[in-house]
């Protein structure tokens, strides 16, 4: 488990990426955006997160097929959350494209900093038998 | 709110690669395949693509727009088909039910042919 900081700053520029200027997300206890807690997988340590199950995917053949987030309450700057990670999920399929696809469903769980759960999130990645053709 | 309700808006009126790198930027989604021609050409494609995610994160601006920041408390998408530069995007919700103090969203994002990139699926609190 690792300490995840949620910051005012970073809130507002993960909402201005997402398109959105909403003074919502620009005070000091700002609440994060819907996709927010994605972040997480890419700032903790390699192998945590939902980048576990990943390590050994070829880069151009993954593709991230479905993503769940769920609150129990909403999350603001100033929560800090530590997180727990499994792979709820692994199964082949064929392609449409000739070739097996690997599907790796896993689900993060948020708890806050009173040790209580307040969110989930729940990812798909897909690696491709074989890369795209154009 | 009440079932049956729907809300729609063009969310992007011309998609541009520069908004992929700021959500890279921002997400700290580095792969290449959203930013780097050479990169998206050698896995096969015909050049970089949104991040699903970016584009699911405009699609939750669009249902907070409308529902408030404070009441989405489930937020669920499926990547249907790649977003393109020069693209427009619109983005779609339709109330399918409305429980006790919540309501059930249905998502819908594609861009001006009509042309399926996400679907998905909220429960606000109302």
């Amino acid at each position: 488990m690792s300490d995840w900081h949620i910051e005012r700053g970073k809130i507002w520029e993960f909402a201005r990426a997402c398109l959105n200027s909403s003074d919502a997300y620009n005070k000091d206890d700002a609440v994060i955006p819907p996709t927010f807690p994605r972040t997480i997988s890419f700032w903790t340590q390699p192998g945590r997160g939902e980048t576990r199950g990943r390590e050994r995917m070829d880069m151009r053949r993954v593709l991230h097929g479905e993503q769940e987030f769920e609150y129990v309450r909403p999350l603001r700057a100033g929560d800090v959350l530590t997180t727990e990670s499994h792979v709820k999920e692994q199964y082949e399929k064929e392609g449409k494209r000739g070739g097996t696809m690997q599907f790796v469903v896993t689900e993060t769980v948020f708890k806050d900093q009173a040790g209580e759960v307040v969110a989930y999130a729940r990812g798909t990645t897909i690696q491709t038998g074989k890369p795209a053709t154009s | 709110m009440k079932q049956g309700d729907t809300h729609e808006k063009v969310m992007i009126e011309k998609v541009d690669r520069a908004m992929f790198v700021r959500y890279a930027g921002a997400s700290g989604d580095f792969n290449p395949i959203h930013w780097s021609e050479d990169f998206a050409k050698s896995a096969g494609y015909p050049t970089v693509f949104a991040q699903g995610m970016f584009t699911a994160g405009v699609l939750g601006t669009f249902l907070t727009d409308w529902v408030g920041e404070e009441n989405v408390r489930r937020f669920r998408t499926r990547f249907v088909g790649q977003v393109w530069p020069d693209e427009a995007i619109t983005c779609k919700a339709e109330v399918t039910s409305v429980g006790e103090g919540s309501a059930e969203v249905k998502l819908l994002v594609t861009n001006e042919k009509g042309e399926k990139k996400i679907d998905g699926d909220a429960t606000v609190i109302l």
